[in-house]
């Protein structure tokens, strides 16, 4: 297969676009949060000028050398993410770099970043960093497991690893889409993607009234800016996988960010409306629920 | 923590293993801080506005004018409206509001969290005992003017003060770093000797690092 250059310029396009979303999503999200509350709320764009102070921060420190990688992993975590995935179907411009195999290292994407931001945080040596990795990777080991259950169940189904062809297979109205013909795995993905959003019930990892702040404590100006980046992009990407697997893809931008924000919505409701679970709390129900519903669905898939 | 523990010392693992500790060079910075001054005109123009539309506070409350912060986070007030937030590690933080008198013990717990803040970074004394000591102006154990320890950018004067002055404070300390003036960060490490002086004036048996991070 040819390798066509012009596509690393669709790409670095689509992830601006992405990146774009990701701040703005965040910021609607916290003025609606605010409105609940009655408060006025954040301005919109707030989330761009942190992004930007944070940038222009003059002075940072280090403590080692995985300091300084522990941010780069967790940002090319997400980027690496996002740009193995296609974005809108049937467009020859917002394919990616996606191939035929793409499902299975997307997975890995997933966890590469936490993985990354472990190493940096530890070397911080803030016990806090400490107690907020270990809570953080155990937690995202045992959402991982019923979200590998729906993915491979989605794979039994469809007979396929490629996205495209998941995507494909979905077209022709809602009848056809995953949520509908495979409803046990897109329930264990979505449970097991509230595990990962850190909203409540699931975010003790970074709750600022239980550990100020967990993992990124330590993390400052310019480490801090890149750390915020991916939080635009990671999360935007994981929906943009969700929305192709279990919501039909989509067709345009607009469709698709439609869809994100729906999808979006859903652990900020689940967040709102349900109290914080202590770590082994959370691991026990993602072993009890999400991850029978997951097995049930490899189970029942023809 | 006592001078002693900044010592180099032998520390017996718990598998027995052995191994060396030199506090002061594993833990702190001894090398002396440098000012960063601003850069190009019109960039630092536009990076000015981003740092004054995106205050993140400090949450350490001095003394009891912290109770008057609460209220800015609920509804009432809400000063998130105005892109100031609530950081709890002094490594995010850009402002440090000392919050009513400050005794001699606190004040050397804000100097350990001024100092690990980064560059740029603002200070605001929060009621008059910051200006003066106020109601404690000869009380044993609190320090009288803020500005002898630390480099203050604006006062809000009152006791206390309400959430709205300290709204207004907020205001007023953003037009100072839109003008460039907030450079307190840069103040401090010019005169380092001479705020050194002043703190272990009154800090007695001052047992840490000079400059510490």
């Amino acid at each position: 297969m040819k390798f066509e250059w012009i596509k690393i310029l669709y790409a670095v396009w689509a992830l601006l676009i992405i990146l774009n979303i990701g701040l703005v999503f965040q910021g609607v999200t916290q003025k609606i949060a605010a409105r609940l509350g009655r408060r006025y709320g954040i301005r919109w764009y707030q989330p761009y000028i942190d992004l930007m102070k944070n940038y222009a921060m003059r002075s940072s420190i280090t403590h080692g050398v995985m300091f300084y990688l522990g941010p780069v992993f967790r940002l090319s975590g997400g980027i690496g993410m996002f740009l193995f995935m296609p974005v809108i179907f049937d467009s020859p411009y917002f394919q990616n770099f996606s191939f035929s195999g793409d499902l299975i290292l997307i997975s890995y994407f997933m966890f590469f970043g936490t993985l990354g931001m472990a190493l940096g945080a530890g070397e911080g040596g803030h016990p806090y960093s400490a107690i907020g990795i270990t809570r953080g990777l155990s937690q995202m080991t045992a959402a991982e497991v019923p979200q590998i259950l729906a993915i491979i169940s989605v794979a039994v189904q469809y007979q396929t690893i490629s996205i495209t062809n998941i995507v494909a297979a979905q077209q022709g109205g809602i009848m056809n889409w995953t949520v509908m013909t495979n409803p046990f795995a897109t329930a264990a993905a979505l449970l097991a993607l509230l595990g990962s959003m850190m909203r409540p019930p699931f975010d003790v990892v970074l709750a600022p009234q239980e550990i100020p702040i967990g993992p990124p404590t330590e993390f400052h100006s310019n480490f801090l800016a890149v750390l915020q980046t991916n939080r635009a992009i990671f999360p935007m990407a994981k929906m943009v996988l969700f929305v192709n697997i279990f919501f039909g893809g989509a067709t345009n931008w607009p469709l698709m960010i439609a869809k994100m924000f729906l999808l979006y919505m859903w652990p900020i409701f689940i967040g709102v409306a349900f109290p914080r679970f202590r770590v082994d709390q959370s691991i026990r129900w993602f072993i009890k629920i999400p991850a029978v519903i997951g097995i049930i669905a490899v189970l029942l898939v023809r | 923590m006592s001078m002693d523990d900044l010592k180099k010392r032998k520390v017996t693992g718990p598998d027995g293993e052995e191994f060396e500790v030199d506090p002061l060079n594993d833990y702190f910075c001894t090398e002396r801080p440098h000012p960063e001054y601003p850069g190009n005109k019109i960039v630092e123009k536009f990076l000015n506005w981003a740092r004054a539309e995106s205050i993140w506070i400090l949450g350490f409350g001095t003394g009891c004018g912290a109770i008057e912060m609460r209220p800015l986070m609920t509804p009432r007030f809400d000063a998130y409206r105005f892109g100031i937030q609530w950081r709890p590690t002094p490594r995010q933080s850009n402002l440090l509001v000392v919050s009513g008198y400050l005794s001699v013990k606190t004040l050397k717990r804000v100097i350990r969290s001024y100092e690990q803040m980064q560059n740029p970074k603002y200070v605001m004394g929060l009621g008059s005992c910051t200006i003066n000591g106020g109601m404690y102006w000869d009380s044993y154990n609190t320090i009288n003017r803020l500005d002898h320890y630390l480099p203050v950018d604006t006062y809000i004067a009152g006791c206390m003060p309400r959430p709205e002055s300290l709204i207004a404070g907020f205001e007023q300390l953003k037009k100072i770093i839109k003008e460039g003036k907030g450079e307190g960060a840069n103040k401090y490490i010019e005169n380092l000797d001479w705020y050194k002086q002043n703190q272990k004036k009154i800090i007695k048996g001052w047992d840490m690092p000079d400059y510490n991070w």
